[in-house]
Order: structure tokens, then C-alpha cells, then sequence
């Protein structure tokens, strides 16, 4: 199942779905890495509130999912992790490193530059 | 259980009808009742039993109990003397009564009417025997109830504070927009640990935060699995986009934090809780300036 991914101005948003596949996963990262270049978006938002598991792949390809839009000109921010899986995370030392985290959409949109989601 | 707690049933094998022995001994304690009930609050006075009540009121009580008593036995129902013994333990339990005090005083009762059957004239000892056969077994059985009906209340009382403290004892206070504080007051120990992250992370959630300061100052120690907890907490906290500051960190702890290798290079500490709240308003770009310079500025 593919991971729509919407275009809201110079940013991209992809809602990620709850049950993913490491095969979703890695289609989504990469047609990540094209469309930031196709659209010349300047940040990228993976909404994760629906997931219920986090697993160490699925926070490795995020990781690696944010050092390449970095490498394509844009920023990353995750957003939307429940606490709880935030503590799991946590504990099994999947910390995301170097990759902004965000509460919610909201929160993300205001990260990279744009507090009122309404003016696009 | 209920069922068989709930029926006054006399023993089997009595020789005489119990309904007419129940009757009888009913009888006899409507009789005597003020003579009987004088002596049963002389004898708990005697045993230095419900000394947190005064004579006034362990005379009211025991009027009560004794009506309640006496009409357990003769309807040979107790759901009366429960919804009783469940509002005397709600009066008395405030008042510090414990619970052998409870117990002892509805034996020392039961005690004073054995001993006035006894003492009282029947006839023969058969038809005395009758009587203690329908009498043993329901007082026994109000006894119990009672005692119950006390423990049950205290144990609900204990599970409300108890609730309350634990509570208490993890506030987690918004200062400004999205800013939450935590303090820490007293020890931190596994259970702790994990109610405070659990509030904290669903507190960051709540007010939208995105930072925390937490408070240490009033914490005297902690062992490695509290402080790996926190250093978890703070990581969790990234996650969901809100920023921890840990202020008010002991010379102890900080030693034993060092000494014991916790890996604290992802905290950011700031030596007072002032100190934090000045860290996080500049992160949140706030600026506290005196209202004099407000207006010396404008």
C-alpha cells in the first residue's frame, strides 16, 4: 500500500498509514527523494500518528530518510509520535538521532518557517 | 459467601425449636437493655478500648450498636447492621480507632449477653443450652460482620489516599504557553519514576509544550535505574517535540551520576530551578524585563 504523499506549498506531507510494510517504507523514503527535488520543496513532514509500532528498521530508514532530503536542500521533521512509543523508542535506544521530532502537523508546519497552515 | 453471611441460621441439632430459643433470648435483651448496655460501656471503658471517643459518645454508639444488635438477631438479616457498621467505621476511622478496638468491643459485647443468659434464669440447663445454641453462632456471625465492615472501610480509605498521593506526588505545572514544570520533591524510586515519565509525556501532549524544565531540588539521591529512567524520559520527550531541562541537580547526585556512568551528555542541566526557567524562556523567546524598563523604553 503506498503512502499518499500531498504537496502544501514548498512543503511535502506524507501521512503515514498503520499498517506499514519495511517494503512501504522504503518506497515512501524514496519517492521522498525524488519529489523534494521535482517539486523543489524546501521541508518535508512524515506524519506518524497513526502508527502503533516503531520498530528498529522503520526508525533507521526515517534516520536515513532525513540525512537524504538534507542532502537534497530540505528539512525533515517527524511528527505525531504517541507517548508511549516514544518511551519504547527510547528504551530500545531508537532515538532518532539528528532528526527534528515534532507533537503534531501543527507543530511541524510551524518547525519549518509556516505558523499559520492556512496561508500556502 | 454473601448468602451465608447475610442469614442468621442457628446450629443444626439444637434440641429445642430455635425460633421459640431466638425469641426468648431476644426477649430477654429487650429486658435488660439499659442495664445490659450500661455494663458493656463500663467494661470498654474498663478495657481502655475507643480512648480517642469520649464517654458521651461511646454511650451513643453503643446504644446503636446494641439496638442493632438485638435486631440482627431477632430478623436474622444483617444487611442493617452492615450499612451500620459500614458508617460507624466511616465516623470512627477519622478518629483513629483501630481495628482490634472495633473487634474488641463487639466481643466484649457479646460477652456481657452470654454472661447475663447465663446469669438469668431458664429453667434448666437444656433449656439454656437451647438458647446458647441460637445465640453462639449469630453473634458470631455479627461479629464478623462488623470486623469486616470495618476492614473493608479502612482498606477503601487507605485506597483513596494512596491514590491521592501518588497524584500529588508528580505534579506537572504550565508556567507560560507551552512551558511545564516538574518538580521533584522527596525520594525517587522505580514506581516513581515510570508515573512521572508517564505524566510527563501525556502532560507535554496535553499543553502542547515544548519545554520542560525538571526540578530536582528537593530529591536527596538516586540509583542508576531511576537516573537511566530520566536520561529515557528526556529522550522520549525529543520525540514529542518538547525540549528537557534538568535543574536543581545535588552535589551527591551528580556525583554518584558520574561515578556510576550514566550517559548525560543528552541532558541539558542548569545548576537552579531559576537558572531553568530563564534557559526555557529564552528558548521559547520570551524576555522578562522589569516593568520600569518597559516603560522607560516606550
Amino acid at each position: 500500500m503506498q503512502v499518499p504523499i500531498l504537496k502544501q506549498g514548498t512543503y511535502l506531507i506524507a501521512v503515514v498509514q498503520p499498517d506499514l510494510s519495511d517494503r512501504d517504507l522504503v518506497d515512501l523514503r524514496d519517492a521522498l527523494v525524488e519529489r523534494v527535488g521535482r517539486h523543489r520543496s524546501t521541508g518535508v513532514i512524515i506524519d506518524v500518528t497513526a502508527l502503533d509500532v516503531m520498530d528498529s528498521f522503520a526508525s533507521l530508514t526515517l534516520s536515513n530518510l532525513a540525512s537524504m532530503i538534507r542532502l537534497r536542500g530540505a528539512r525533515t521533521v517527524i511528527v505525531g509520535i504517541q507517548p508511549e512509543i516514544a518511551f519504547t523508542m527510547a528504551r530500545l535506544g531508537l532515538t532518532l538521532k539528528g532528526v527534528t521530532t515534532a507533537l503534531d502537523l501543527e507543530e511541524g508546519l510551524a518547525y519549518l518557517g509556516q505558523s499559520d497552515p492556512r496561508s500556502s | 459467601m454473601t448468602t451465608e453471611t447475610n442469614k442468621l441460621q442457628p446450629r443444626k441439632g439444637s434440641g429445642a425449636p430455635s425460633g421459640e430459643s431466638l425469641r426468648e433470648l431476644v426477649a430477654h435483651l429487650r429486658q435488660n437493655r439499659t442495664q445490659l448496655r450500661d455494663e458493656w460501656a463500663k467494661r470498654i471503658t474498663a478495657s481502655k478500648l475507643m480512648t480517642e471517643m469520649t464517654a458521651a459518645e461511646i454511650a451513643a454508639e453503643a446504644t446503636s450498636v446494641y439496638d442493632n444488635y438485638i435486631e440482627a438477631l431477632e430478623s436474622g438479616t444483617l444487611e442493617a447492621l452492615e450499612a451500620y457498621a459500614r458508617s460507624l467505621s466511616e465516623r470512627i476511622i477519622p478518629r483513629g480507632v483501630e481495628t482490634h478496638e472495633v473487634v474488641g468491643i463487639v466481643l466484649l459485647l457479646r460477652d456481657v449477653l452470654a454472661r447475663s443468659l447465663i446469669n438469668s434464669d431458664h429453667g434448666s440447663f437444656d433449656r439454656l443450652n437451647a438458647i446458647l445454641d441460637a445465640y453462639e453462632p449469630a453473634a458470631n456471625r455479627i461479629v464478623i460482620t462488623v470486623a469486616v465492615g470495618f476492614v473493608q472501610e479502612r482498606e477503601r480509605t487507605i485506597r483513596e489516599q494512596q491514590d491521592a498521593i501518588r497524584e500529588l506526588s508528580t505534579p506537572v505545572l504550565q508556567v507560560r504557553d507551552r512551558l511545564l514544570i516538574l518538580p521533584i520533591i522527596g525520594v525517587m524510586d522505580p514506581q516513581r519514576a515510570r508515573q512521572l515519565t508517564e505524566q510527563l509525556l501525556r502532560g507535554i501532549r496535553a499543553n502542547r509544550a515544548k519545554v520542560v524544565v525538571i526540578d530536582l531540588t528537593g530529591v536527596a539521591a538516586m540509583d542508576s535505574n531511576v537516573a537511566n529512567h530520566l536520561v529515557l524520559t528526556v529522550e522520549a520527550s525529543r520525540l514529542l517535540g518538547a525540549k528537557v531541562i534538568v535543574t536543581g541537580l545535588s552535589p551527591e547526585i551528580a556525583q554518584t551520576l558520574v561515578n556510576i556512568g550514566v550517559d548525560l551528555t543528552k541532558m541539558t542541566t542548569v545548576g537552579d530551578l531559576q537558572g531553568g526557567i530563564e534557559e526555557a524562556e529564552r528558548e521559547l523567546g520570551y524576555k522578562v524585563v522589569p516593568s520600569d524598563d518597559v516603560v522607560a523604553a516606550t
